[in-house]
């Protein structure tokens, strides 16, 4: 077995056990990184890369992560390495300082082989919005490996690392986890220090792993929770975050979100979920159906909310402390409004715009803030919801992965990606997507979500139904 | 819907130089968009409280003590023009 096919935990387990070293691990994966088929990676760390996992493996006590490589998407800010949040008004910058949460991974032992390719600032569903060209889809290289954080889904798809670091802000890290095929885990809002975090929209944004097994994104997950006191959001963990033993579901009671499982979702995405539900109950848990009823509010609250918290954001992208300015202007409003300009791709100037308009005066109370009334109403759905379930479950993405293309002339189509995310988003919820199936030789991503802080709960599940469904997360055109 | 004048008015707001093309289209991006999120407004809302951060929060607040920050050479290091120990920016029109 080549060393980039084993899993995480395989991998400190090989360690461990003295069969393998960190140096080993990390110059496997960088050369996968560097023949990159799939254009996954922005910039790619070599030399700190190996002499870090040199320094791990020269340690007498080895740290939990053993010097097991992992990539970072490109929205988190890394110190002197260029950090672009796929954005041309990034190009070449190179942050002061580390986000906490990939100090922590650090520290954790696990060595950062480089960045990868996302939406520019997160914003969009296909990774096609990228300044840097789209990443592809391992699965079918004509198709998107979704968004914000395709590259970080396909790099571990395509075995370039075991487990990756994404954002979520609508379903940034679920959606192209499911259009993938791996597991991709966005946890509680405020689980994770949003510092370094580059902003999109901040009530909304939260960071969290991807890997191709449950285990290894709990693995990745666990050093990462908790306090920062540079983070005023990020809150003290209730309680330690533990590896799933679970096989069985017994007394689990699992709600189907009825509302996200008919129309709007393609066919053979309802027959593999469903068939991945029907499996809850041959390990002796309920199936109950369950209703959101303003669900279907959550798009068009999301689109208002979003777009408004991102233009008060990017209003520091000014080009006059980092980042790409405008050659020319002798006048300082000249000097903004041609650097974002030109800086700005169109989905980021679509968003802005859409955003200042919802909170400019005379608008204001009829878009901005009934959509946090309605944000309001959706939190109430789910708390009812689990007054009488453990979980939800709902499709990840109504569709499998898309072809390049497909959805970039019309915007509402491509925002259409997220119908079944962005609810759980608006309710800070925990949630995940494993891989239940393939539909037309695609794989389809199963979303479980429950309520705040019932991380361990959620992962006992989806570790007990991944060990049911047994799905193979190789893409048959990646050589191993 | 929104026409060529708010739209110019919003790019002003946000500090974004569009083309003449780009202002064409983003007015009609804005309002296909804007139709498909006035959804919101079909529901009654008398009574129901805004959300603005789904896990609320107790004011957050911590010990007020010095310590070391960033040296003013860090901090101008990506600076894409730089005057004696500050950001250089062009006049104010």
């Amino acid at each position: 077995m080549a060393l980039t096919d084993l899993t995480a935990e395989q991998s400190i387990a090989a360690i461990a056990a003295g069969r393998t070293s960190s140096e080993e691990l990390v110059t496997a994966h960088l050369a996968r990184a560097e023949h990159d088929d799939w254009n996954n990676f922005l910039a790619v760390d070599r030399d700190a890369a190996l002499a870090r996992a040199r320094e791990i493996d020269a340690m007498p006590q080895r740290p939990p992560l053993a010097g097991v490589p992992v990539a970072i998407k490109d929205a988190l800010s890394t110190r002197d390495l260029t950090t672009t949040a796929g954005s041309r008004i990034l190009e070449g910058f190179r942050p002061i300082y580390t986000a906490t949460c990939v100090a922590r991974l650090e520290a954790a032992g696990a060595v950062v082989i480089g960045k990868t390719n996302m939406d520019e600032f997160a914003m969009g569903s296909s990774c096609e919005n990228s300044a840097y060209g789209p990443s592809l889809n391992p699965w079918d290289t004509a198709r998107v490996p979704g968004g914000s954080s395709g590259g970080s889904a396909s790099a571990v798809a395509a075995r370039q690392a075991p487990w990756s670091l994404g954002s979520d802000t609508g379903g940034s890290i679920r959606q192209p986890a499911a259009l993938c095929g791996i597991v991709g885990m966005k946890p509680t809002y405020g689980a994770i220090s949003r510092y370094g975090l580059i902003a999109f929209a901040s009530s909304l944004d939260q960071v969290g792993p991807f890997a191709r097994t449950v285990r290894d994104a709990v693995l990745l997950l666990q050093p990462m929770v908790g306090r920062d006191p540079m983070d005023a959001t990020s809150l003290e963990w209730p309680e330690p975050i533990v590896l799933p033993t679970a096989e069985r579901l017994d007394g689990v009671r699992v709600g189907v979100i009825e509302e996200l499982m008919g129309e709007g979702i393609e066919p053979g995405v309802r027959a593999a979920c469903r068939a991945a539900l029907d499996r809850v109950e041959s390990l002796g848990g309920t199936l109950v159906p369950i209703g959101l009823p303003h669900a279907r509010y959550g798009l068009a609250t999301y689109y208002l909310i979003a777009p408004a918290e991102c233009s008060a954001n990017l209003a520091r992208f000014d080009g006059i402390r980092y980042g790409r300015r405008a050659e020319g202007p002798d006048d300082l409003l000249e000097h903004y409004e041609r650097t974002r300009g030109e800086g700005f791709g169109p989905e980021v100037k679509r968003r802005i715009m859409l955003g200042t308009f919802a909170l400019s005066a005379g608008y204001y109370d009829a878009y901005y803030a009934q959509a946090q009334r309605v944000r309001t109403l959706i939190v109430q759905d789910f708390a009812a919801a689990f007054a009488e379930v453990d979980v939800v479950a709902s499709p990840t993405s109504p569709t499998v992965a898309f072809r390049l293309g497909e959805r970039t002339a019309d915007p509402l189509s491509m925002y259409l990606s997220d119908v079944c995310t962005i609810p759980v988003s608006l309710a800070g919820l925990p949630s995940l997507s494993i891989p239940c199936g393939l539909s037309d030789g695609l794989p389809v991503g199963l979303q479980l979500a429950g309520p705040a802080f019932s991380e361990n709960r959620l992962f006992e599940i989806a570790h007990a139904l991944e060990g049911v469904i047994g799905f193979d997360p190789s893409p048959p055109g990646v050589a191993t | 819907m929104i026409d060529d004048h708010v739209t110019r008015h919003v790019a002003r707001l946000a500090r974004l130089a569009l083309t003449e093309s780009e202002t064409a289209q983003m007015q009609h991006e804005l309002s296909a968009i804007l139709e498909y999120v006035e959804q919101v407004q079909e529901l009654d809302l008398e009574g129901v409280p805004p959300t603005t951060h789904a896990i609320p929060l107790e004011n957050v607040v911590r010990d007020d003590v010095p310590t070391p920050s960033v040296s003013v050479e860090l901090a101008l290091r990506e600076a894409p023009e730089v005057h004696g120990d500050g950001f250089a920016v062009p006049r104010m029109g």
